[in-house]
């Protein structure tokens, strides 16, 4: 029993990094219609520059001190998503979708190398954070106070970007764009500056979700795209472009897998996508899609 | 889009015929490393081949075809292995079996869906295969992969074999052969379905999929076809690949493997029957040649394939043509 309390835990701590990363693919999908390949690549970006910023400072500060890094690594990627979309992305929104898929997948090439150049082969860690929490016991058993904490930043990621969507005026002017970029366009919605900031809100996500894993597990080569290729299965489950989807798919992508990992560990992966082609056979817009 | 433009089908012959009489000079003058390069080249170029049948003339975006080149790959390995099988003529037979049947299967659940889709579910597919040849140490070798020695292979059902440890030029040599055999084979084959009617059917689907539909066309059956077919010429890829490179590892189901036969045809260009080929074998020179130099060649991948999407969308080939058509022009006017 407290076994199934541990994994129901792991499992949330998993569908918050999840869905943050997916609802940031979803609302630049949802926006700009782009399905963005380095989209893990910024999550990978997001852990490698938290746990640098951690490592570098965990000397001259106290391990409670450095909880205030933890947001550097979303703001990061968000600036750089900023400072992506104009100048590479824009080009692309008249084009075919293949030249769409093309320019990000070079840009997953780009990012994934740029991480092995800058910070080598060997993973990062930031362990102290989670150390300096300590444990709690949960039903008899130890469990990090961090991932429980972390739960709650996934909670209030999702509760956060619920009233900014559908109650800020920024909000509105998102949704119409991603609703009808001419219209909006027509009725003065500078749309070039709503899908710069989408993009970046995206990123930040991504980033954030990179940030608050890389505590609990190590920074290493190859997370971006692992990532991207569970999180393509939230957003197949729940429905792309569709936050209450990314939520829901995140919530059921990670129950699975904590399911599957503790009785057949190897068909992990296979079991994941064999739910999404069922999805998609049945419900091709997934579950919270809308018709496109 | 228009349809890959056709030149008159003498020039065309004739340029083929040249091609085909420099490949069966290279080992003659080349040494055996250069010998074995191309023959690299040669089997990626097949891949190449069978890719594009879904990008260019189609319209799908596999990011998923590593699954059957690796399938191709590992049948291969597992034959050799666990059957004992020696010749290549049945590693052919059978590789072409398995990956057809996997092909017919992914195919199935990938051409419900277009575009993005289609690229997610390729993508995500392939990633399984490689997850489960990875984590099956005990049937596949995990990340150790399979050894398929040459001297261990024979061709043309059991006439020619490589025994000894020197047998290596030898083995290059008359490999090279038979891949260039099989590679003909596979162009001519490519390029009589694309210029078929069924070729026609899905150039027509790819530029106006409801107009064909209106038409009567089972788009769903044509899409399936045409993505087995790209499958089985990508496994054979695989299959001609493995005794070339003497193992076979996870890393050829892995998304970069896929990654790169997308990179093929758009450094070739996509809309010419040619472009492939030429994106593969000029690939490959690039990789090897990129990785010598540099420890980070992913960055150098990554920048050319930006540039090329963004100012160079018609790849080398449809580059080289526009230029010399431009060339043409301007020495007519000035004439």
């Amino acid at each position: 029993m407290e076994i199934v309390a541990l994994q129901v835990l792991n499992s949330l701590f998993y569908a918050a990094v999840l869905f943050l990363i997916a609802a940031g693919l979803s609302l630049i999908f949802g926006v700009m219609g782009i399905v963005n390949m380095a989209h893990g690549s910024f999550y990978a970006l997001g852990a490698y520059v938290t746990a640098w910023a951690i490592g570098a400072a965990a000397a001259a500060l106290p391990p409670a001190a450095l909880f205030i890094f933890l947001p550097l690594g979303a703001v990061a990627v968000a600036l750089i998503g900023l400072a992506i979309e104009p100048t590479l992305i824009r080009p692309f929104y008249r084009r075919p979708e293949e030249y769409q898929l093309l320019v990000t997948f070079g840009l997953l090439l780009v990012l994934d190398d740029v991480i092995r150049l800058v910070w080598g082969g060997t993973p990062l860690t930031a362990s102290g954070l989670v150390d300096s929490l300590g444990l709690i016991q949960v039903g008899g058993l130890p469990y990090p106070v961090y991932n429980l904490l972390m739960i709650g930043v996934g909670i209030a990621a999702a509760l956060g970007l619920w009233a900014f969507v559908y109650r800020t005026r920024f909000g509105v002017l998102l949704r119409a764009t991603a609703q009808d970029r001419r219209m909006a366009a027509a009725l003065g919605i500078d749309v070039g500056r709503i899908y710069a900031l989408a993009f970046g809100l995206g990123c930040f996500m991504a980033g954030l979700g990179g940030a608050i894993v890389v505590p609990s597990q190590a920074a290493v080569l190859g997370m971006g795209v692992e990532v991207l290729v569970i999180s393509f299965v939230v957003v197949v489950i729940g429905g792309l472009g569709s936050l209450e989807g990314a939520l829901v798919g995140a919530l059921i992508v990670s129950a699975l897998r904590t399911i599957t990992i503790h009785f057949w560990e190897e068909i992990e992966l296979a079991a994941l996508y064999l739910i999404a082609a069922v999805v998609l056979l049945i419900r091709p817009t997934g579950l919270f899609g809308r018709r496109s | 889009m228009n349809a890959p433009q056709a030149p008159a089908i003498g020039r065309r012959a004739a340029g083929a015929g040249l091609v085909l009489a420099v490949l069966l000079l290279v080992p003659a003058v080349a040494s055996t490393y250069q010998t074995q390069l191309l023959t690299y080249g040669l089997t990626l170029a097949i891949a190449a081949l069978g890719f594009n049948l879904l990008l260019g003339y189609t319209g799908l975006l596999s990011f998923g075809h590593s699954a059957y080149f690796g399938a191709g790959a590992y049948a291969v390995a597992l034959m050799m292995r666990y059957l004992g099988v020696s010749s290549m003529e049945l590693f052919i037979l059978g590789g072409i079996v398995f990956s057809a049947a996997l092909a017919a299967l992914f195919g199935v659940v990938c051409v419900r869906h277009t575009r993005i889709f289609f690229a997610i579910l390729t993508l995500a597919l392939s990633q399984v295969l490689w997850t489960l040849a990875y984590k099956f140490f005990w049937i596949t070798g995990g990340t150790d992969g399979i050894r398929v020695p040459f001297s261990k292979l024979t061709l043309l059902g059991g006439l020619v074999a490589f025994p000894g440890a020197d047998a290596f030029p030898r083995f290059i040599t008359s490999y090279y052969y038979y891949v260039v055999v099989v590679f003909c084979v596979c162009a001519a084959l490519m390029w009589l379905i694309v210029h078929s009617p069924f070729g026609k059917t899905l150039q027509a689907i790819r530029d106006n999929e409801t107009r064909a539909r209106f038409l009567g066309v089972r788009i769903w059956r044509y899409r399936w076809l045409a993505f087995l077919v790209s499958g089985v010429f990508t496994g054979l890829a695989g299959i001609l690949w493995v005794p070339l490179n003497g193992l076979t590892t996870p890393d050829v189901l892995y998304w970069p493997q896929s990654g790169k036969i997308v990179f093929f045809a758009v450094l070739g260009g996509f809309r010419n029957f040619s472009g492939p080929i030429v994106g593969a074998v000029i690939f490959n020179y690039l990789e090897v040649y990129a990785v010598a130099v540099t420890e980070y060649w992913q960055i150098t991948l990554g920048v050319i394939l930006i540039v090329l999407v963004t100012f160079l969308p018609s790849g080398v080939v449809g580059t080289a043509a526009r230029l010399s058509a431009w060339l043409k022009r301007r020495r007519e006017a000035s004439a």
